[in-house]
């Protein structure tokens, strides 16, 4: 259930971003999901991509700085009220969510969470009939 | 033109000469009775007391060092008892340990007199209100120039460098005619009092004396037609005595070197061998009637020349030429001194971070600027914003209260920064004097 999302140091310049997806690219490595957090000097970008590991060990060989980070992901309908209650189950139990995003697909939605602690958000959304994806289910999206 | 003390500041050459000697010959017996590191030292070059007889023997004695300075903190090369010292003043140094110096009732006013010099020259006197812009504290700039103020008589205005808005008001309200702060200050403040809006025939500034820091020959014109006042150079360092060393008279063509009470000399940085009259090289400095911490043939690492004929002010005072940079890697931001080592040495200290920096020195508005980018280490990187945000704003604390000195950090990509075996730039200075 937990999904390794890669995340990627980058300074906020022009063309950094072009260079990671180039990167990435030539070894046919599929995104299904992608984010960036930034601040005025840096940025982070946050991707959930096909071959984890692989893109890693691309991205280091660029001199790329490259972490791999413990993320869930779980698919609810598209209404608000879902997701609501997603984030309603976590903190009820004092686990705060660091960051969250999310895209759909037909009329669901699919939604990453990062979490305080990863192992009991899986534990309390399975609790509650919650749908969590596997990495393999998510890359084949 | 007002001369403070015509008796030794017009002096012919030979009597200069006789009264080096003598003042030196008792220096040297000071430091090899008093100061063990100077004795030691003589002793292993095959010298006594008695080996200097004359001011040209000076060549036989070993040099000393900042680094000298360190390694003997924080009093090891005072040449009396610490109940004799009444003042001791530092600047910041290399590995986070300052460089301290100290001051006997007799340094005090050997130092109230050679500022008394500095400030007749720039035409100032008992009439005159000089506003202190220097920082006081531990930098001597502020109370150097406050009690050469107050031995000539003037009233003095200890307002201390900043609060820009407080020195315009009360140039304005006191009717300041005198200023010394550092020459990037002066620009500063000159067009902070056109953005105030007070006119400047409401001022009664004539005079500036700045120093602290290398300017031109440009920046003094700029200075000059901004602020309508005439803007004259001051050298000094801590360790020879604080400002007061050289300064400029109203010719404005070299600085007149205090040289009855420091000794100058002009050496090559690379054979340490002095240099024939009118050539540019290091300057060194012997102080010949310091007590407190008397300094036998200190190497300044600033770049000047030396011209020993006499001015059309009248002095006889060897004059030197504006400082033209530096036998190493010390910047100077804002008057206050930085060796890039003292970066470095903070950045080794955190884990998080790797010790590739780059730092970049530029000016803005006429205050210069400090940035060090830096790489983040890859082990500590774990994709959230605050982490990285709060390693930021630590690495950025504990520079500031390390260096003195307020610095922007930015944390850049790796192998960004260029990596060379050898001496890699780890310094962009972008500033146009």
């Amino acid at each position: 259930m937990i999904i390794h999302q890669l995340s990627v140091f980058l300074e906020n310049k022009s063309g950094r971003l072009t260079e990671v997806l180039e990167v990435l690219g030539e070894e046919n490595i599929r995104i299904t999901a992608l984010s960036v957090a930034d601040t005025t000097e840096f940025g982070i970008l946050r991707l959930i991509v096909s071959d984890p590991e692989r893109a890693r060990e691309l991205l280091k060989l660029q001199n790329f700085t490259v972490n791999l980070t413990d993320v869930i992901s779980v698919m609810a309908p598209s209404e608000a009220k879902h997701y609501a209650k997603i984030l309603k189950i976590l903190s009820d139990i004092d686990i705060s969510v660091e960051y969250t995003y999310a895209f759909s697909v037909g009329d669901k939605s699919i939604i990453i969470l990062r979490c305080s602690d990863t192992e009991n958000a899986i534990k309390a959304l399975k609790s509650h009939e919650m749908e969590l994806l596997k990495a393999s289910d998510l890359y084949k999206i | 033109m007002e001369i403070w003390n015509p008796h030794f500041e017009c002096m012919d050459r030979k009597g200069i000469s006789r009264v080096q000697s003598e003042r030196l010959r008792e220096t040297v017996e000071r430091v090899y009775f008093n100061v063990p590191y100077y004795r030691n030292k003589m002793q292993e070059a095959g010298l006594g007391p008695e080996s200097i007889q004359t001011i040209d023997d000076i060549v036989k004695l070993p040099f000393t060092t900042k680094q000298d300075l360190r390694d003997n903190y924080p009093f090891g090369l005072f040449a009396v008892p610490m109940s004799e010292i009444v003042r001791v003043h530092a600047s910041s140094g290399t590995t986070g340990k300052p460089t301290v110096v100290g001051y006997t009732r007799n340094d005090i006013s050997t130092w109230s007199e050679v500022m008394a010099r500095t400030l007749t020259s720039a035409g100032a006197n008992k009439n005159d209100f000089i506003q202190v812009a220097y920082g006081y504290g531990l930098f001597t700039g502020g109370l150097g120039l406050h009690y050469g103020g107050e031995k000539i008589g003037a009233s003095v205005i200890p307002i201390s460098g900043g609060n820009t808005v407080r020195q315009i008001q009360l140039m304005h309200d006191f009717g300041s005619t005198v200023l010394a702060c550092t020459p990037s200050y002066a620009l500063f403040l000159s067009e902070a009092i056109q953005e105030s809006g007070i006119k400047r025939e409401d001022l009664k500034l004539r005079v500036g004396v700045f120093g602290a820091e290398p300017w031109t020959e440009n920046m003094r014109r700029e200075i000059e037609d901004k602020l309508r006042i005439k803007a004259i150079d001051i050298y000094g360092l801590s360790e020879v005595i604080g400002p007061g060393v050289a300064s400029e008279c109203m010719i404005q063509e070299g600085l007149h070197i205090n040289e009855d009470h420091f000794f100058p000399e002009i050496i090559d940085p690379k054979t340490l061998k002095v240099l024939p009259s009118g050539s540019t090289g290091e300057l060194v400095f012997t102080t010949i009637t310091k007590v407190g911490l008397p300094l036998i043939r200190y190497r300044t690492r600033d770049l000047t020349r030396l011209t020993y004929d006499t001015c059309k002010c009248g002095r006889t005072m060897v004059r030197m030429d504006k400082c033209l940079g530096r036998s190493d890697d010390m910047l100077i931001i804002r008057g206050i001194n930085l060796f890039p080592s003292q970066v470095e040495s903070v950045l080794l200290e955190m884990n998080e971070i790797k010790p590739h920096y780059l730092l970049i020195v530029d000016r803005v508005n006429n205050l210069d600027t400090l940035e060090l980018k830096v790489e983040v280490d890859e082990a500590f990187f774990q994709d959230k914003i605050s982490q990285l945000e709060s390693l930021r704003q630590k690495l950025q604390n504990n520079l500031e209260s390390s260096l003195g000195l307020g610095i922007k950090v930015t944390l850049v990509e790796p192998k960004i920064i260029e990596r060379s075996e050898g001496k890699s730039q780890r310094v962009i200075d972008k500033r146009k004097y």
